[in-house]
C-alpha cells in the first residue's frame, strides 16, 4: 500500500516535525521509495520465528540501590536555551500570555 | 622519525622512555591539522589549547618520575559523536551546534586517565546517519587520497583524519557500517566490537540495539592498544557486557595455522566491483599461505540485511531522537515570532479553537526540530515514526526483528564451522562526493557487507587490502563472534605483517611530507 502525502503529514505531526510544502512532497516521495525496498522483507517466511529487540538478551539488569553524585543544577542546565537558574523554561502552556 | 609518521605503539613507547615529549608529538599533529584541515574538513573543533595543557602535564609527571598510562602523549581525536565535558559536541548537526555536555563519555574518560592527548572532535554524518560524511551540517569531509571523493561515513571525518596523518588514532561509531566502512575507504584500519564491549554511556544514541564505539587506526596493533583502554563494564551503561579485558596488544603473536575463515560465495555476484573483489581474493591467498584455511559457507539472509537495518535503525532512531525538543538543550525556534503569531490570531478569529491548532509548547518542538535536523535525519525520524505507528507496527518493525533473528543465526551456524568470516567491506573504492546523495535508496546499499554484524552484536575489522588502479584503497573486512576481538585483530595484525597496504598514504601534493 503506497503511502500518501496525507499519512506523511500526519506522520510529521506524529513525530513533532514541522515539514514546508516542498518537504512534505520529496518526503512522500522518499518514503515510497524505502517502504517498497523496505517492503521486499514479505517474500521472507518469519512465521515461527520468534523477534530478536536486542543482540545480547540481557533483562533487568539491576545495580545496587546505592544514592551516587548526579550532575549540578548549573551543570543540568548549562546547555539549556532558557532556564532561570531553577528550572528549564518553555513558553505558556496554559494560557498564551506567558513569555519564553 | 617525524612523530606524525610514527604508530600509537611507537609514540607511547618513546614517550614513556623519554625520547620524544608528549609536547613534541602533540605539537606535530596539531601542526599537521592546522596545514590540512582546510582542504580535508576532517576537524570540526580542535581543541589545542586542551591538548597542549595535557601534554605539559604527561610530560611534567614523566619528569617527577610518576608513571604514565598506556597511551602517554599519543594524539588521538574524537568523532563528535561522543560527549567531551565542556567542549563542543555536535554531532555535526545544527541541533547541537552550541552544545557543550557537562560530562565525558566513558571512553573519553578512559582516554583521559591513559594519558592520551585528545586534539579534537571530528567531523560525521549528522547524528551517525549517512555513509558518505555528505550529511554533516558543517560541510563534507574530503576523502585524502583524492579531495574529489567521499571519505565514507558517517565517522568520515576520523578516518580522513588518521589517513591524512593528522593523528595515529581516532575513535569513531558503528551502527551498520560507521566505522569499517570509512576506514576500507580511507586506506586504514577500523574496529567495530562486539555490542556491548565498548560502553555507549556518552555515546549520542542513533540506534541503541546497534551503536558502538571503536578505534580507528594505521594498524590493528594501534586499534588493540587503543580497545584494551576503552573496553570494559560500565554500571552506567546496562548493556556493557561483564566480561573480562584480554591485553589485546600482547595477544597478536600466535600464527594463525589451522584457524578456519569463511568466504561467502554471495559477497562476489553482481555489484562487486572486479578489482574489489580481486584484491579480497589475493587478501584470502595471503591468509592462506600465513596458515589459515578458507572453506565456503553460506550466509542465507545476510541480503536482507539491509531492509531489515533500515527498519530497526530508524525506528530505535525516531525514539532516541525525541529528547531534541528545544527544551533541555540543543537548538530552539525564536519562540517570540510564534507568540506574536498567536496573538494576531487570536485578534483576528477572536477566540482560536484550541483543539484546531497546536499549543504554543507544541509548536516550539515543530519549529525547533524543523529548523535543528537536517534532511536524512529528518527521513530516519519520519521512517521511523512510519513504522512504528499504530496499524504498521507488525507489518514492519516485528517483521524486522524477526529477520533480524535469522540473520543472527546465519552467524551462529557460520560460526559452528569456521572462526572467522573474511570478504568485501564495501563494494567499491571511495566513490565521488555527490554521486549518491540525491538517491537515499543508493546510499543505503553501502552498508550492504556491514549492517549485519551489527544486527547480530558480532565483532568486525576492516583493513586496507589493496590499491584500484586509479590509486584508491581498498578493503578487507573479517568478522567474528561474540567476543572474539583477540583472533580478529590477530587476525588482521599477522596479514599486516605481511603485506605492505596499511603502509601506503595518500599523496597530499607534498604537503605531508614537510616536517
Amino acid at each position: 500500500m503506497a503511502i500518501t502525502r496525507s499519512d506523511v503529514a500526519k506522520v510529521a505531526s506524529l513525530a513533532r516535525l514541522e515539514l514546508s510544502n516542498v518537504e512534505l512532497d520529496t518526503m512522500t516521495r522518499d518514503l515510497q521509495g524505502i517502504v517498497g525496498f523496505i517492503s521486499s522483507l514479505d517474500e521472507l517466511d518469519t512465521s515461527g520465528v520468534e523477534p530478536l529487540a536486542h543482540p545480547l538478551g540481557t533483562q533487568n539488569v539491576f545495580r545496587e540501590d546505592i544514592p551516587t553524585d548526579s550532575l549540578s543544577l548549573s551543570e543540568a542546565l548549562q546547555s539549556a536555551p532558557r532556564h532561570d537558574g531553577k528550572y528549564f523554561l518553555v513558553p505558556a502552556v496554559l494560557g498564551e500570555t506567558g513569555s519564553a | 622519525m617525524h612523530p606524525g609518521d610514527m604508530s600509537a605503539c611507537e609514540i607511547a613507547g618513546a614517550v614513556a622512555r623519554g625520547d620524544i615529549s608528549a609536547f613534541e608529538c602533540t605539537q606535530a599533529a596539531l601542526s599537521r591539522i592546522d596545514r590540512l584541515n582546510g582542504s580535508i574538513n576532517a576537524f570540526l573543533h580542535i581543541d589545542a589549547e586542551g591538548a597542549i595543557a595535557s601534554a605539559r602535564s604527561i610530560d611534567s609527571r614523566r619528569a617527577r618520575g610518576e608513571s604514565l598510562g598506556p597511551l602517554a602523549g599519543v594524539p588521538i581525536a574524537i568523532k563528535d559523536v561522543l560527549c567531551t565535558r565542556n567542549v563542543p559536541t555536535t554531532c555535526a548537526s545544527k541541533m547541537l551546534k552550541d552544545f557543550r555536555p557537562p560530562y565525558d563519555a566513558f571512553v573519553v574518560e578512559r582516554l583521559r586517565t591513559s594519558d592520551a592527548v585528545i586534539v579534537g572532535k571530528t567531523n560525521m554524518d549528522e547524528f551517525a546517519m549517512g555513509g558518505s560524511n555528505e550529511n554533516s551540517a558543517f560541510g563534507p569531509v574530503r576523502n585524502p587520497w583524492d579531495l574529489s571523493r567521499a571519505p565514507g561515513g558517517s565517522s568520515g571525518g576520523s578516518a580522513a583524519c588518521v589517513a591524512a596523518g593528522m593523528s595515529p588514532i581516532a575513535l569513531g561509531s558503528d551502527t551498520g557500517g560507521s566505522i569499517r566502512q570509512p576506514a576500507g575507504l580511507c586506506g586504514i584500519t577500523g574496529l567495530k566490537p562486539t555490542y556491548g564491549r565498548v560502553s555507549r554511556r556518552g555515546l549520542i544514541a542513533f540506534a541503541s540495539s546497534l551503536d558502538q564505539v571503536g578505534p580507528m587506526a594505521r594498524s590493528a596493533a594501534d586499534c588493540a592498544l587503543v580497545l584494551e583502554t576503552i573496553a570494559g563494564h560500565d554500571p552506567g551503561d546496562s548493556t556493557s557486557l561483564k566480561a573480562d579485558v584480554p591485553p589485546y596488544s600482547r595477544l597478536l603473536e600466535e600464527s594463525l595455522a589451522g584457524v578456519r575463515i569463511g568466504r561467502v560465495a554471495a559477497h562476489f555476484t553482481e555489484g562487486l566491483n572486479p578489482e574489489v573483489a580481486r584484491a579480497v581474493d589475493e587478501a584470502f591467498a595471503v591468509f592462506r599461505a600465513a596458515g589459515a584455511t578458507i572453506h565456503d559457507i553460506e550466509m542465507p539472509h545476510a541480503r536482507w540485511g539491509v531492509p531489515t537495518y533500515y527498519l530497526v535503525a530508524p525506528c530505535e532512531a525516531s525514539s532516541n531522537l525525541a529528547r531534541y525538543d528545544g527544551v533541555h538543550f540543543g537548538h530552539r525556534t525564536d519562540t517570540a515570532q510564534i507568540l506574536a503569531s498567536h496573538a494576531a490570531d487570536r485578534t483576528q478569529k477572536n477566540n482560536i479553537d484550541s483543539d484546531q491548532a497546536d499549543s504554543t509548547l507544541v509548536e516550539m518542538y515543530r519549529k525547533s526540530r524543523a529548523e535543528g535536523f537536517g534532511s536524512e535525519v529528518k527521513r530516519r525520524i519520519m521512517l521511523g515514526t512510519y513504522a512504528l505507528s499504530a496499524g504498521y507496527y507488525d507489518a514492519y518493525y516485528l517483521k524486522a526483528l524477526k529477520v533480524r533473528r535469522l540473520i543472527r543465526q546465519d552467524y551462529l551456524n557460520a560460526f559452528e564451522k569456521v572462526d572467522l568470516i573474511g570478504g568485501p567491506v564495501s563494494a567499491t573504492a571511495a566513490f565521488p562526493l555527490g554521486e549518491k546523495t540525491g538517491d537515499p535508496l543508493s546510499m543505503y546499499l553501502v552498508d550492504l557487507y556491514t549492517v549485519t554484524a551489527n544486527l547480530a552484536g558480532v565483532g568486525g575489522i576492516s583493513f586496507p587490502c589493496g590499491l584500484s588502479a586509479s590509486g584508491l584503497p581498498l578493503g578487507f573486512q573479517l568478522q567474528s563472534p561474540a567476543l572474539a576481538e583477540p583472533l580478529l585483530l590477530r587476525a588482521a595484525d599477522r596479514f599486516q605483517r605481511i603485506t605492505d597496504w596499511h603502509q601506503r598514504r595518500p599523496h597530499l601534493e607534498g604537503t605531508l611530507q614537510q616536517p
